[in-house]
């Protein structure tokens, strides 16, 4: 049985523990409010650039000229993963919810005799996934110094996969990202990058549509310039939810931490009451018994 | 009077204008063009360089861009940019950096036809330089 001292102690240090937890969540939810600011100040360029993008890929629709990124190289047996996780724990399932999903899907392609590799932004998801693909990890990258995610970031990345592309070191290239659907709810999803697909020319999307545009310079060499923009705009996208949904879980997480401290405070309170209760009759029942022997 | 019509400047980060204007000078890839009220539509990739916008009060607004393209309709004009910023909020270290990027892609470029679009890029880095 512990002592009172040992309780005493045992309830300042699991109240410090609220206080962190506690100011974790206030952080995590400040900076939640963030992502979401820009996350939606960058919806509007990627609506534009996808209503572009519908637009001018019907005027190269022959497929003849264009570009290799949105064909494909015709095969699908080497697959890149981009894998984008947060670079700091203590967010619940957050980062391993994505991995597990990208090591799904990379053990399903394995099984199909297709080869992997796997590139991983953020700390955490290459932490998880160097246990078992430790080997395939072709690229790293950590953002942990970055405070806000700018788009040179994405370019960044964007470079390096289409570098790769060009060097021809992957046929297929899908990015692993977790959707933020609200703070409580973030889905782990795959996007396939490379070939890009077109997105569909919806007609409300479209403000031109039927319009007869001029090219300058001609449609396939300007599709061959926006479509490495366009997958840094994914990326860019990506990483924003990744940002957002990582804030949200941390949220939450932090508040079932903060309220599990406060049961516990509760219940070791309970303890100690009643084991103080229990010494005070305890030297009562002795005062007592000692009179009663006079 | 010229007529007036819908202006949108929309970088990755923000959308930075979106109001009706009077006219635009866009800097693109083969040249420069002033867009008014009913244009043609075209789509241009851009160039670095400024974009001047002259909106219906009169006021005319500059903006530095790296790259891009724009979408040009009679009644809207949208320039989609990688990166765009107010003259005013514009500073030098940003483009010495800029440059001193496009210096290395031109040396590192593996063939003709790349190191001569890095050229290009840096020509008109250095060009963009000079007039701010």
């Amino acid at each position: 049985m512990a002592s009172l001292k040992d309780l005493r102690n045992r309830i300042a240090s699991v109240k410090a523990t609220q206080k962190i937890t506690k100011a974790m969540q206030m952080v995590a939810a400040a900076k939640l409010r963030r992502a979401q600011e820009a996350a939606e100040a960058a919806r509007p360029y990627s609506q534009r650039m996808a209503a572009v993008l519908a637009n001018i890929s019907q005027a190269v629709s022959d497929g003849a000229d264009a570009p290799a990124l949105m064909t494909g190289t015709g095969r699908d047996d080497v697959h890149l993963l981009v894998v984008c996780t947060a670079d700091r724990g203590l967010a619940g399932a957050f980062n391993s919810q994505i991995a597990r999903f990208a090591r799904d899907h990379a053990r399903k392609l394995l099984a199909q005799g297709k080869t992997v590799k796997i590139f991983t932004v953020g700390k955490k998801g290459n932490d998880i996934l160097r246990r078992e693909f430790g080997s395939l990890i072709v690229e790293r990258l950590e953002l942990r110094d970055v405070k806000q995610i700018g788009f040179g970031n994405a370019e960044q990345i964007a470079r390096r996969v289409i570098a790769m592309f060009n060097a021809g070191q992957f046929d297929v290239c899908t990015l692993f990202y977790s959707e933020f659907k609200s703070v409580i709810s973030q889905v782990p999803t795959a996007q396939q990058l490379i070939p890009a697909s077109a997105p569909v020319a919806d007609a409300s999307a479209t403000a031109g549509n039927g319009a007869i545009y001029d090219y300058e310079p001609d449609p396939a060499e300007i599709l061959n310039d926006l479509i490495p923009r366009n997958i840094a705009i994914q990326i860019f996208r990506a990483l924003l939810e990744n940002v957002a949904g990582e804030m949200g879980a941390k949220m939450s997480a932090m508040d079932n931490a903060t309220r599990n401290a406060g049961d516990m405070i509760n219940r070791l309170t309970i303890t100690y009451n009643r084991q103080r209760q229990a010494q005070i009759t305890k030297e009562l029942i002795e005062i007592i018994s000692g009179a009663e022997a006079l | 009077m010229a007529e007036a019509y819908k202006f949108e400047l929309v970088s990755p980060e923000r959308l930075l204008v979106s109001e009706s204007v009077e006219s635009v000078v866009i800097p693109a890839t083969e040249g420069e063009m002033t867009v008014m009220a009913n244009h043609s539509p075209v789509m241009t990739t851009i160039k670095p360089g400024v974009v001047r916008v002259k909106t219906v009060s009169g006021k005319e607004d500059r903006y530095v861009v790296y790259g891009g393209f724009a979408d040009i309709l009679p009644d809207v004009c949208t320039l989609l940019a990688e990166s765009a910023v107010h003259v005013d909020s514009f500073n030098k270290s940003d483009i010495a950096t800029r440059i001193q990027a496009a210096r290395e892609d031109v040396g590192s470029a593996p063939d003709d036809q790349s190191r001569t679009r890095a050229e290009e890029f840096l020509h008109h880095l250095a060009a963009l330089e000079d007039t701010v």
